[in-house]
């Protein structure tokens, strides 16, 4: 009875990882708490400041075209931004996963439906999908949301079908289910518990791509809408003055830049560490 | 009778005080601790251990392939008197596989998969020096000598294409093709069947015979002790415990671990008062096959083909049969984890094999199951208090007192009651097997069947847990239906045998009867092929 696993070292996080929830906590504070740092609310227009550059008096970033103020401009796409980001994803990754333990827990035609579908949506670009779908219907944020939301459903569907899968034929599921529990027992209790983190290293891996998903979406006028406005938004709407106000573009682009890669890092990083097959113990 | 000295030829190998050491955070501070054999010219060697004796340890040294992780401490290894080079010396290069080599347990994992066996073996000639020209007669020939039927065919074969034997086989012949002095096996049987285990074993033993190799052989199994060892070295621990002539380990043990291991093959048949004749289970004329794909890509495989059987309260049944024999999905059927496709399956006399739903999650209450793998078979996110107060708990049994019942059943399989807040991964496997028996338990079901419950552990180990059923037996008076590939556990904890062979059961009787006058070949086959049977024999007549 001494055969107890020492516990394990857990490994320090790198310094890379720190920086980049560094900056996703930054980001966070920004879009929650922002609009403290600046008088202005993001669509006044003052036809006196027109195109300010960075670090004129009362606008720290400078202005736009319509003397609106970047900084407050800012603050509310980061706010849409990061609402689309994890409501989007939040929606892929419930739809998705449900649908994969589904067609692993039914198998039959269900299963096969599932699979079908799962295919027809890796074999189609979400970006097409979507620009068909706003294109033809009214452009509504809701419509925009789950578009967002659906792009890599089928990511979870196909891991979560596997997951299951394994873990159905696994010993302890055959153990169980002889013991009398019901199927939403194993599955709540048992089978969740144990694929959960391959769900949850997927969000990660899918939170950078919907955020671009999203800028691109807007930056070619088919997202978010003004008056509101998103961070592909202002960049979209800077284009046309790239060389005469850089930071119209260069400053929404450097966000999301940032931010897309600090969430794949962190993902990176995660999935290293929830890997089933990388776990040794045994 | 001199074991080594005066008279007797010059060993071939003559290994003196080796120590090998462990990283610090081991479990010992040695791998192995000063040990010392010979072995002469067409002598097998068996050394023998469990898990974990360091028995893998030797083989490695004496090919030079210790990991830096495991430095030779002390001692002396010589082949042909002459010491060999250091540790991953380049030296060793001219002595692997010309006049040492090896062959592994899993034989398939040592083949390369996108490469015939004929451009395997022909490329071990080509790496020492054998022209082109005469490079596939001996491959042809080789392969000749282990006795694979058509070597020309096999020559051309992928690995999958072989079976299991024939791939053991071919790696055998890969280590015979520089026609080496010492052949290592390590557990090159362990992964068979016992009929293409006992083919193998008489392979090796016609090869020393017709080419004076010496054979060091690396098993945990005295039955394949008996039936090839000239001497038997014993491990336990990375300690030499027990050093001597075959016959003379076998029949006088010395030492109580050697004493232990041998009892393990050689369990005692079961005396006991017979059970009542209270049929618990009947089952008649079941079939199961099981479909292919969803378009039918696959083909179906008639798994159970017209089983019937009978179960009498408090009694055992073994069943028996090679992997494949459909012994599982048999098991699967009576659990009602496999829908059968006709026959019936009646339990205390009433019909189950129709029940879905809550008369048959009420059903599972009185039928619990053990299966083979310990490590799987636990959720690894669940303490094994809740895992044992799982089954009440389904069936209503309030959490604190299941709880509180799940405490007294640790501490009746010989596991502390306080640790029951731990998770499955900090046990061993055979504390695991008594976790998951204690789970099985907690329903206090009629009839426990054990799917290869004890096939995953050390013999040693076999041993307890066989004596946790026939205890727990005894105190809960319940039915056991045991299946297993394995007739040493069958022959110490069955009243009755059932032997299945391709989904059909051949034979069936009482233990004692099969055992001595088995009434169908394949059993008799059976039978002949389990390594160390003619120690069960001596064991009777004593």
């Amino acid at each position: 009875m001494t055969d107890v696993t020492a516990a394990r070292a857990r490994p320090a996080i790198p310094l890379s990882v720190k920086l980049a929830m560094g900056f996703v906590a930054l980001f966070v504070l920004f879009a929650l708490f922002g609009h403290a740092l600046t008088p202005h609310g993001f669509r006044d227009t003052s036809l006196f400041d027109r195109l300010k550059p960075p670090g004129t008096e009362g606008y720290p970033l400078g202005t736009d075209a319509r003397g609106r103020d970047l900084l407050a401009r800012l603050v509310t796409g980061a706010q849409i931004t990061l609402v689309v980001a994890i409501v989007g994803t939040l929606i892929g990754a419930i739809l998705g996963s449900l649908l994969g333990i589904l067609a692993a827990a039914r198998r039959g035609k269900t299963e096969a439906v599932i699979v079908a579908a799962i295919d027809v949506q890796a074999s189609l670009p979400i970006i097409i999908v979507a620009l068909f779908m706003l294109a033809m219907f009214d452009n509504s944020f809701t419509l925009f949301l789950l578009l967002v939301g659906l792009n890599g459903w089928e990511v979870y569907a196909r891991l979560m079908r596997g997951a299951t899968l394994q873990a159905k034929e696994s010993g302890y599921v055959t153990a169980i289910r002889a013991l009398g529990a019901s199927p939403a027992r194993i599955y709540l209790r048992h089978v969740l518990p144990n694929i959960l983190n391959i769900a949850l290293v997927q969000f990660t891996v899918n939170l950078p791509l919907t955020i671009l998903l999203e800028t691109a979406l807007s930056f070619l006028g088919l997202g978010v809408q003004p008056p509101l406005t998103s961070l592909g938004q202002i960049m979209s709407e800077g284009r046309d003055r790239l060389m005469t106000a850089w930071w119209l573009t260069l400053l929404p682009g450097a966000i999301i830049f940032c931010l897309a890669l600090s969430v794949s890092m962190i993902g990176d990083w995660l999935r290293d560490r929830l890997d089933p097959t990388l776990r040794s113990e045994r | 009778m001199a074991e080594n000295l005066s008279g007797a030829p010059a060993p071939l190998l003559s290994i003196r005080g080796l120590t090998v050491g462990l990283p610090a955070d081991g479990d010992r501070p040695e791998a192995v601790s000063e040990v010392s054999f010979d072995i002469a010219p067409g002598e097998t060697v068996c050394l023998v251990g469990e898990s974990g004796s360091g028995k893998s340890v030797i083989g490695q040294a004496i090919l030079g392939m210790l990991p830096h992780a495991l430095p030779v401490l002390s001692g002396e290894v010589h082949l042909d008197d002459a010491p060999l080079p250091p540790q991953r010396d380049p030296a060793y290069g001219a002595i692997r596989s010309a006049q040492v080599a090896m062959i592994f347990q899993d034989a398939a994992a040592s083949l390369n998969p996108v490469r015939t066996i004929g451009a395997q073996l022909a490329e071990v000639l080509e790496v020492h020096g054998v022209p082109k020209r005469d490079r596939k007669a001996r491959v042809l020939d080789v392969l000749r000598a282990v006795a694979l039927p058509e070597p020309e065919r096999i020559a051309k074969s992928y690995p999958h294409q072989l079976s299991g034997g024939q791939a053991q086989r071919a790696v055998i012949a890969g280590a015979l093709l520089l026609e080496p002095k010492l052949l290592i096996a390590d557990e090159p049987t362990t992964a068979l069947d016992v009929t293409t285990q006992a083919e193998i074993l008489a392979l090796i033993a016609r090869l020393k015979a017709e080419h004076g190799l010496s054979v060091l052989f690396v098993t945990h199994d005295f039955g394949v002790v008996a039936e090839i060892a000239d001497r038997v070295v014993v491990m336990e621990k990375g300690v030499q415990v027990e050093t001597g002539r075959a016959a003379a380990v076998l029949h006088a043990p010395q030492h109580p671990y050697t004493k232990k291991l041998i009892a393990a093959v050689t369990p005692a048949p079961r005396e006991r008062e017979t059970g009542g004749t209270d049929t618990i289970l009947e089952a008649t004329d079941i079939d199961l096959t099981y479909r292919g794909g969803l378009f039918g890509g696959r083909k179906a495989l008639h798994a159970v083909k017209g089983a019937s059987l009978r179960i009498e309260a408090g009694r055992t049944v073994a069943v028996v049969g090679e992997s494949g024999s459909g012994k599982s999905s048999l098991a699967r059927c009576l659990l009602r984890l496999e829908e059968i496709d006709s026959g019936s399956i009646r339990f205390k006399g009433e019909e189950i094999s129709k029940l879905t739903g809550k008369p048959l999650q009420h059903l599972r209450k009185s039928l619990q199951v053990v299966l083979q793998d310990p490590y799987s078979a636990l959720d690894p996110r669940q303490t094994i208090r809740a895992a044992i107060a799982e089954g009440p708990i389904i069936h209503g049994t309030p959490k604190v007192e299941a709880h509180a019942q799940a405490a007294e059943l640790l501490e009746l399989v010989g596991l502390p009651a306080q640790a029951g807040g731990r998770y499955p991964q900090e046990f061993s496997g055979g504390q695991r097997q008594r976790i998951c028996i204690a789970r099985a338990l907690a329903l206090k079901p009629d009839l426990l069947i054990a799917d290869e419950a004890v096939s995953a552990l050390d013999v040693s180990i076999q041993a307890q847990i066989l004596d946790l059923f026939a205890d727990m037996q005894k105190r809960f008076g319940f039915a056991i239906l045991f299946i297993t590939h394995d007739l040493a556990v069958a022959r110490a904890i069955a009243d009755d045998i059932l032997v299945m062979r391709r989904g059909e059961i051949v034979e069936r009787g009482p233990a004692a009867q099969v055992f001595a006058s088995p009434a169908h070949p394949y059993t008799a086959d059976l039978l002949a092929a389990a390594p160390g049977l003619d120690m069960f024999a001596k064991g009777d007549a004593a």
